[in-house]
């Protein structure tokens, strides 16, 4: 059987910042419509690993493919344009604080869509996207008058406004209580079958991976230590691997 | 000692300069942020105007209250209205709003623009596929150099009617002599080099500020030095530049 093509495939990056190395030849790859979870230790470099894929941080040496184009050999416009089919949830939210929650998802909306089409589809589009997340009622509120989980869901929402084909989640229930890190993890998985999207899940939260991983990768010292599924990593004898599970 | 303080000082300068050089390029790139751009003509401007106002009503006021003993007794109180004018014009008014501005809009830029680095939100701006540095440096730096001058020359007005109440404190000249004793010493020398250099101050302060919060690490602490330090590294530039600008005006023969 062919094997579809990845979404997104990692080739022997590495990052330092100063001595500190935190990608060490690392590879991996994305394919279509599966949700792939990034587990590894605090600090082992989880999210320098997806900001490198979107741009945000330049890997030392190695490549970057994501929807068949190499990041490094793309020119600002290029890059911005690819951008549009990656959604990138971070892990403090982000946010704006000066703006309503219809304003934060219309900010998006700028550099990909037209002024016609603004004026004509973004109210649908935004309702849309907070109806996804259970938020419609939230539209003329302002993120200082939210929840933490609120918050995550409107983020959320951000995210899939433009529809992506791949979303990035850094940490995804960090900070959260555990019903709403659950309906989070949930929320995740009813946007990957609904939108048939691809996504690199980083986190470190056992509930979280349960319930939103097809296949979870080790981050261990840099490198891909090891990539199978939830239920034969518990079973994998290797110390390295059994620390996060004992 | 020495050259443990030079190190950081000139690293620093090179940093302002290679923010500045990347400002000059970006903005001559098509596609303005206008809408942004207005948004904060309105906050730098309009919601200055207050603390600006006051502030020119009360140094012309004071100026004149101060200068009058001096001057009566060379015999020169007529002069008043010439004296204050001319000092409000020249360099009071502009060096005093410039002050203002660099601790109201180089502080509200540090602390901004710090704080929407240390909680992602400029790389979530990144991530959307608009240009952060254009959409939040280009459009404080353009208002903050448009805004300064017009705050500055409102200033001017209001401060040498301040020292028209001044004047009336302790003595008594009517509307129209003062004005035109007041305008009469002045000439088109001590306006346009005056007015000139409060765009530079303008410049200065969106510079500063803006570096100053964009470029913001270390969390919420971060954040406090990087408001703090752009009042002083802007309070500092506004008083080079005029340094500058007086010795230019006096080697072009303007002082």
């Amino acid at each position: 059987m062919e094997r579809a093509a990845s979404i997104i495939k990692v080739e022997h990056i590495s990052k330092a910042f100063g001595s500190n190395v935190v990608l060490n030849d690392f590879s991996m790859e994305l394919l279509p419509g599966e949700n792939l979870v990034i587990l590894g230790k605090s600090g082992s470099g989880k999210s320098v690993l997806i900001k490198c894929i979107i741009n945000l941080i330049e890997p030392d040496s190695g490549l970057i493919t994501v929807l068949g184009k190499n990041i490094n050999q793309l020119d600002q416009d290029e890059m911005d344009d690819l951008r549009a089919d990656i959604g990138f949830l971070f892990q403090s939210n982000a946010l704006y604080d000066s703006m309503t929650v219809r304003q934060n998802l219309e900010f998006p909306l700028r550099r990909h869509w037209t002024l016609e089409q603004r004026v004509r589809d973004a109210k649908t589009a935004i309702l849309e996207a907070l109806e996804d997340v259970g938020l419609a009622h939230t539209i003329d509120m302002m993120p200082a008058e939210l929840s933490g989980g609120m918050r995550k869901r409107i983020a959320l929402a951000r995210t899939l406004i433009l529809k992506p084909k791949v979303i990035l989640y850094d940490e995804p229930t960090t900070g959260l209580d555990p019903i709403t890190a659950r309906e989070i993890s949930n929320l995740i998985v009813k946007i990957q079958q609904k939108y048939q999207t691809a996504s690199v899940i980083i986190s470190h939260d056992m509930n979280c991976i349960r319930i939103t991983s097809n296949r979870v990768i080790m981050l261990i010292d840099g490198k891909n230590y090891a990539s199978d599924t939830l239920e034969n990593l518990r079973n994998n004898p290797d110390p390295k691997i059994r620390e996060f599970f004992d | 000692m020495v050259f443990k303080i030079q190190g950081p000082f000139f690293t620093e300068i090179g940093e302002i300069a290679r923010f500045t050089s990347r400002f000059f390029r970006e903005v001559i790139k098509p596609k303005q942020e206008w809408e942004e751009f207005i948004n904060q003509c309105y906050w730098i401007g309009y919601k200055s105007l207050t603390l600006v106002g006051i502030t020119a009503f009360i140094m012309g006021l004071v100026l004149t209250i101060q200068s009058r003993p001096t001057l009566v007794e060379f015999g020169a109180a007529s002069l008043l209205p010439a004296m204050v004018s001319v000092s409000l014009v020249r360099e009071i008014s502009p060096v005093i709003t410039a002050l203002i501005c660099a601790g109201k809009i180089g502080s509200g830029m540090g602390a901004e623009l710090g704080s929407m680095r240390v909680t992602e939100q400029i790389d979530a701006m990144e991530v959307s596929g608009t240009n952060p540095f254009k959409y939040l440096v280009v459009t404080r730096v353009l208002a903050s150099t448009l805004m300064v001058p017009v705050l500055s020359s409102l200033a001017i007005a209001i401060s040498i009617y301040g020292g028209y109440l001044g004047v009336n404190i302790k003595g008594e000249v009517s509307w129209s002599l003062y004005w035109f004793q007041a305008y009469d010493a002045l000439s088109y020398g001590d306006f346009i080099p005056a007015f000139i250099k409060t765009f530079f101050f303008g410049f200065a302060i969106g510079i500063v500020g803006s570096y100053k919060g964009y470029t913001s690490k270390k969390g919420t602490e971060g954040v406090g030095r990087s408001a703090t330090t752009a009042v002083i590294v802007a309070s500092l530039m506004v008083f080079l530049i005029d340094l500058l600008a007086v010795q230019l005006m006096d080697l072009l023969g303007l002082t």
